[in-house]
């Protein structure tokens, strides 16, 4: 059992690396679409994304739909910090490590004060409050405005002049104008190494003494709490690391854009991470993987459909799920390809 | 006076939501599932309103019925292709993930046939307003109309499910869908009919929206979507009185706020509210405390 789940790990890990070399091999020679080159960083954010939402959607067994939400306050206070130390900081892979750090803390800070509340609510209500965090801390900075001048920071939720600044002033972060003019040090090598601390974090986690309560207290609460598991503290344990990774996908995704605005991630960038978790398989992690890749390549692989490219992913999707998950598919599938499956199942053993 | 028009506004606005809330709330009650598309739904109902209007020559009336129609075959369609075979799957999550799917879907087909850009939606509501106090305070046509009809929606929905046997089916079949199949009820006709009446209403509640804030794109009915479902969990998911009362709440917030607080910050307070009352209640406004049994 014990052997099994390391060589599914070390397939994680080999499968993830190799993908990297190949795909980085691919862009150093230069045999990389610009289209494919562009989106190598967005891979990565949505990979950590995805895995780190199955730690709550798949492990802990919660239901949230306000990802995004900590995604967007680890983009700005990473992109803010970078901003900050633009000229302090010259190494540009320096400079987003320590921005990745600045993010995740200040992610895994909302993630532990937005979590105490929310833990105690079940089921669908959980979902709604995620969501309804993620649309406020998406509103809320939209309307902050923060400049620097000779006399410190200055910080208003008006509007740009509110700020009083001296005319040597520079805005820092404007309003519904977000943040422009982050440093792009976002580079695949980066997206890659924090895939795989991500995997290492996240895989551990799963495979400790912590992460069997997680999955105690998913399969059965009431069970969890009898034989003495501290439910709030692990629920809050895994909702606060998943916060932190999305932190640090925000500001890798910050590093890679020329304007960051609040109005990016709104609750569509949350449902769409939960669709690769969902799609992936709930607690699988490579299939997190996958999936992220997936679906991030294949609406760009259907462009050539111009307008009909979100209609063909959308029945796409509508199709997966019910070829994965309707019963009498999966019935039916059982039936026909049975044996096949078996088979495969036999020689994977 | 000013709040009393600011509150109006509200109590219109809460109408629409609640119309809406009150479909996430019967499909939940009886699928057990958050429909996710049915803010999609309102805006092909406000669409279709709006083609019958400007391109067939349709008055106001034939239009919103013919708006209903459609919503409601759409919605009928929608469960039994999408969603049925799903509701029976190992994880809930699966039907909601569909979900997302047909809204998108809904979303793009729109964008197909109408494009991208803003319909200018014309009211279907034709009479003036009302001036009371010496023209202190005017209330349109629109309010009156939408307030009209979020307390007409209520009665009727609220007579069917008490007093006809198909009310009652629906009723058995969200309390416990095996024993309802012993009884003799048809469970699948049921749970397509909750559909069809929540899909109907949504058409209603479309043009409504739209007659008081009248522009249309293929994304018009998301946001709502998501308030109204916002309110039918304030006030307790499944509850139909709830999700009426929740609408109606959570509208007035919404102006009210808007006026007096900030324009822009507007959606943060609604939802902050949402959070503070689930906080007390957990489980909502009117919602059933259910009890855990080991």
């Amino acid at each position: 059992m014990k052997k099994k789940k390391l060589r599914v790990n070390l397939l994680t890990y080999g499968i993830v690396t190799a993908a990297f070399i190949v795909m980085q091999s691919l862009a150093v020679t230069g045999s990389l679409s610009s289209l494919m080159k562009g989106l190598l960083v967005p891979i990565c954010v949505y990979i950590v994304l995805a895995v780190s939402l199955n730690l709550v959607v798949g492990i802990s067994g919660e239901l949230s739909l306000g990802h995004a939400g900590f995604m967007c306050v680890g983009a700005f206070s990473g992109a803010f910090f970078s901003k900050c130390m633009q000229d302090t900081i010259t190494s540009g892979g320096l400079r987003l490590f320590l921005a990745m750090l600045v993010g995740a803390l200040v992610a895994a800070f909302f993630g532990l004060i937005i979590g105490i509340p929310v833990l105690r609510l079940r089921g669908d209500y959980l979902a709604i409050v995620t969501l309804a965090f993620g649309e406020i801390i998406k509103n809320v900075i939209n309307v902050i405005y923060i400049g620097v001048d000779g006399d410190g920071f200055h910080f208003s939720m008006k509007d740009q002049f509110s700020l009083g600044m001296a005319p040597d002033g520079k805005v820092l972060i404007n309003g519904a104008q977000g943040i422009t003019g982050t440093p792009k040090d976002a580079t695949f090598l980066a997206g890659f190494i924090l895939i795989l601390v991500t995997l290492f974090i996240v895989l551990n986690l799963i495979d400790s003494r912590d992460g069997r309560a997680i999955m105690a207290i998913r399969d059965s609460r009431i069970a969890a709490e009898s034989i003495g598991i501290n439910v709030t503290r692990y629920k809050l344990m895994c909702f606060t690391i998943s916060a932190a990774l999305a932190g640090a996908a925000g500001t890798l995704y910050a590093h890679n854009l020329a304007t960051l605005t609040a109005s990016k991630f709104n609750f569509n960038t949350s449902i769409l991470v939960l669709v690769f978790v969902v799609l992936g398989g709930m607690g699988n992690i490579l299939g997190s993987v996958i999936a992220a890749t997936v679906l991030t390549v294949l609406p760009e692989m259907l462009r050539f459909l111009n307008n009909y490219r979100m209609l063909i992913y959308s029945i796409i999707l509508i199709a997966m799920m019910i070829y994965n998950w309707s019963p009498q598919v999966l019935e039916w599938r059982e039936r026909h390809f049975g044996r096949l499956l078996r088979r495969d199942r036999k020689e994977a053993e | 006076m000013s709040f009393l028009s600011y509150l109006l506004n509200g109590i219109s606005l809460g109408s629409v939501y609640a119309i809406i809330a009150l479909g996430y709330t019967m499909v939940y009650g009886i699928a057990k599932m958050l429909n996710f598309a049915h803010g999609d739904v309102i805006m092909v109902g406000a669409y279709v309103a709006f083609t019958a209007i400007m391109s067939a020559g349709f008055s106001s009336l034939p239009a919103v019925l013919l708006a209903i129609l459609v919503c409601t075959v759409l919605g009928v369609v929608i469960e039994t292709i999408a969603y049925r075979p799903l509701l029976e799957a190992s994880s809930s999550l699966a039907v909601l993930i569909t979900a997302i799917g047909v809204s998108y879907f809904l979303q793009n087909v729109v964008l197909l046939i109408f494009g991208a850009n803003p319909k200018s939606f014309q009211s279907v509501v034709h009479f003036k307003g009302i001036s009371l106090a010496g023209g202190a305070l005017t209330i349109s046509g629109e309010t009156i109309v939408t307030i009209l009809c979020g307390i007409l929606v209520m009665v009727v929905l609220t007579t069917f499910i008490g007093h006809t046997k198909q009310g009652q089916a629906m009723l058995a079949v969200s309390e416990d869908k095996g024993a309802a199949q012993l009884m003799g009820i048809n469970v699948n006709g049921t749970i397509a009919l909750t559909f069809a009446i929540g899909s109907g209403l949504a058409a209603i509640a479309g043009v409504l929206l739209c007659s008081c804030y009248p522009v249309l794109t293929p994304y018009t009915g998301s946001m709502p979507g998501i308030k109204a479902f916002t309110a039918a969990v304030f006030g307790g998911i499944g509850s139909i009185p709830g999700a009426f009362l929740g609408g109606l709440i959570l509208g007035v917030i919404e102006i009210l706020a808007k006026a007096y607080i900030s324009s822009q910050l507007s959606d943060a307070i609604v939802f902050a509210v949402l959070i503070i009352v689930l906080l007390v209640k957990p489980t909502g406004l009117l919602g059933k405390k259910t009890r855990e049994k080991v």
